[in-house]
């Protein structure tokens, strides 16, 4: 290790309490952020190498940031509550298009009563938050079987989720405001008369979603609500035993986790794919979020960026490795080269370090520290 | 400061019956439990002690009989509401919540003392930062208190087993309970962890006033610690009293040492 805490002491439980408790750990995420808020739109502004295309911000920094974001929604129920989901995609499916549906305004026609609720088209921002909103009741809806069924029987209740939405978004016409090819378009980016047009304005919008987000997350799974959730993963029993009440537990994780899935979805759709259809939520996105926290790390937030960095450029840099080497790949070797690696490094994390790349890189830290000496 | 040994029961427990299928493990059970007191539950293997326990808080729906706690007598109820009357608990198997280091473990067991919702913990700002801050501090004291402090950002899992023990005791402290059930609290531990452990539920109990029902096979310790005890076999009371008077209980050494037929 580079550095280490030696000689900085907490005198405080506050000091103690911190995120990063240790001084250089500060600078470096100071760092990382400036590099990230200021330094990558200041160099892709000017096209400066790395940015001299739109490449990096659109294939790889924009669907990193999002689904970061959606590992993280992904991460508080899998990995600190502990409840299994493979409907991940269905939420986000259903923030992108309740976020859709509020931004283009919502008309119910009640014939049978004689009257009808009419919502008008709500500002962007509103529509995308609403939309989480929306994912978290629905999210809330499927979590009250978590009450009864545990594990991989609770899995299959959120895979019904995950085909019954992929279904109605795709059959029922009402979502989609009638479009004939099933496809919808996201409206204009309008914040507060700020429109978001280039992929410089994306890519800083959906970083400030990102930011936000993370850090309300990372509070709440370190208060009180986080040690219920990780109580009623680790030993449900002894957790209602101190008090703590499985229905309120499971419940605040499952729409927690869903508002933070459902925006990541309708940041998806709006800010990412700009127009989508149902297929773009579907089962393998769930399954892919999966694997960013099992990789990555489960019960860990850090563990979710770096399952997200993982998944995403592993394909890219099965494209382009070998490619400079000179030995060009067909695409069909590298998808199966993809699912050889992500199946057998499933395989083997689960096997040795069920808490992922995040677990390994605090133990290399912990090594690190007293290195070059054991003890 | 011990807490005045007044003879207001605190716990009763009236003709409770308790079986699974076939097998009876509590018999027309009565015992009660005063304020401030030790009291020691004892048996052979399969008395139904831990039966007994697990039907105090609301873990076991017995089939019969009342329960009167803190003067009201109930039914039926779940776990979390035993927890929030101030029953708390520790287990035979440690239960402890192997993913979280000590100090979480012990925080954990503030839950019902946090006021602030998801919102404020969310934000994590004023009001919600002040309370985390005044749980963290009573916690401290906890860890003091059990001599855990080098230990407190360990994961459980990695601890050993006198030590696990130890922090599970603190999670049960955390509560503030007025009744703590301990089942075998030295089960598996060695001659100098047993002082130690019997050091802490002296202290416990005199420090805090808080009321203890424990289980124990070590008669020594049971003999020492407590002010009362009731002796089960085969899901029936057979014996209560002072530890001397259990001693010299027939029906007691007949149940230990088996009867001559």
């Amino acid at each position: 290790m580079l550095y280490r805490e030696a000689g900085q002491f907490k005198t405080t439980y506050a000091e103690d309490m911190a995120i990063f408790p240790i001084r250089q750990d500060r600078i470096a995420l100071a760092i990382l952020l400036g590099i990230a808020f200021i330094g990558v739109p200041l160099l892709a502004t000017f096209h400066v190498w790395p940015f001299g295309s739109d490449y990096l911000l659109w294939a790889i920094l924009l669907p990193f940031l999002i689904l970061a974001l959606a590992a993280i929604g992904t991460n508080i129920l899998v990995g600190y509550c502990g409840q299994i989901s493979l409907g991940s995609g269905a939420f986000m499916a259903i923030g992108a298009y309740s976020a859709y549906k509020l931004a283009t305004g919502v008309h119910i026609p009640f014939a049978w009563l004689g009257f009808a609720i009419s919502i008008p088209p709500l500002p962007v921002l509103a529509s995308i938050l609403l939309g989480g909103l929306m994912a978290a009741g629905v999210g809330i809806l499927f979590g009250i079987p978590s009450l009864r069924i545990k594990g991989l029987y609770l899995a299959v209740a959120t895979l019904a989720a995950q085909f019954f939405f992929d279904w109605a978004f795709l059959r029922i016409p009402w979502f989609t405001n009638y479009a004939p090819s099933g496809s919808v378009n996201a409206p204009a980016l309008d914040f507060f008369g700020l429109v978001v047009r280039t992929p410089v304005e994306r890519y800083l919008l959906c970083l400030l979603f990102v930011t936000v987000m993370t850090v309300l997350a990372k509070n709440l799974v370190r208060s009180n609500l986080g040690r219920q959730w990780m109580a009623i993963r680790d030993m449900d029993i002894a957790a209602e035993l101190i008090g703590i009440r499985p229905l309120y537990a499971k419940l605040t994780a499952f729409a927690v986790s869903s508002f933070i899935v459902g925006v990541a979805g309708a940041l998806w759709a709006f800010v990412y794919l700009g127009s989508w259809e149902p297929l773009a939520f579907s089962i393998d996105r769930s399954l892919q979020l999966l694997f960013m926290v099992i990789i990555g790390g489960l019960g860990s937030i850090m563990g979710s960026f770096v399952g997200a960095a993982f998944i995403l450029i592993v394909p890219i840099m099965l494209n382009l490795v070998p490619t400079e080497l000179g030995v060009p790949l067909s695409t069909q070797t590298i998808t199966h080269l993809e699912f050889i690696i992500f199946g057998s490094l499933i395989c083997y994390l689960l096997i040795k370090e069920p808490h992922g790349f995040a677990r390994l890189i605090s133990i290399g830290k912990e090594k690190l520290r007293l290195w070059p000496f054991p003890y | 400061m011990r807490a005045p040994d007044t003879n207001e029961i605190m716990l009763q427990v009236d003709g409770i019956a308790l079986a699974f299928g076939g097998v009876r493990a509590l018999r027309d059970v009565t015992f009660n439990i005063r304020r401030g007191e030790i009291r020691a539950i004892i048996g052979p293997n399969g008395a139904g002690k831990t039966s007994l326990l697990n039907v105090v808080n609301g873990f076991y729906h017995p089939n019969h009989g009342a329960i009167t706690f803190k003067g009201r007598t109930r039914a039926r109820m779940q776990p979390f509401e035993a927890a929030r009357g101030g029953i708390a608990r520790t287990f035979q198997n440690v239960a402890l919540f192997k993913g979280m280091s000590a100090l979480d473990n012990i925080m954990a067991g503030r839950t019902l003392k946090v006021r602030r919702g998801l919102l404020w913990q969310m934000l994590r700002y004023g009001p919600a930062l002040a309370e985390e801050r005044e749980h963290r501090h009573r916690v401290e004291e906890i860890i003091d208190f059990l001599e855990i402090e080098a230990i407190r950002k360990v994961p459980v899992g990695r601890l050993p087993y006198g030590l696990q023990k130890r922090v599970e005791l603190g999670r049960a402290l955390a509560m503030e309970p007025d009744l703590l059930l301990l089942d075998e609290p030295m089960a598996g531990m060695n001659l100098e962890e047993k002082e130690d452990m019997s050091r802490f539920i002296i202290d416990v109990n005199s420090h805090y006033g808080t009321t203890i029902a424990l289980i124990e096979h070590d008669m020594a310790v049971v003999m020492d610690l407590s002010d009362r005890v009731a002796v089960l076999d085969h899901g029936i009371k057979i014996a209560d009293g002072t530890p001397d008077e259990v001693k010299k209980s027939q029906a007691v050494i007949e149940a230990y040492l088996g009867v001559a037929h």
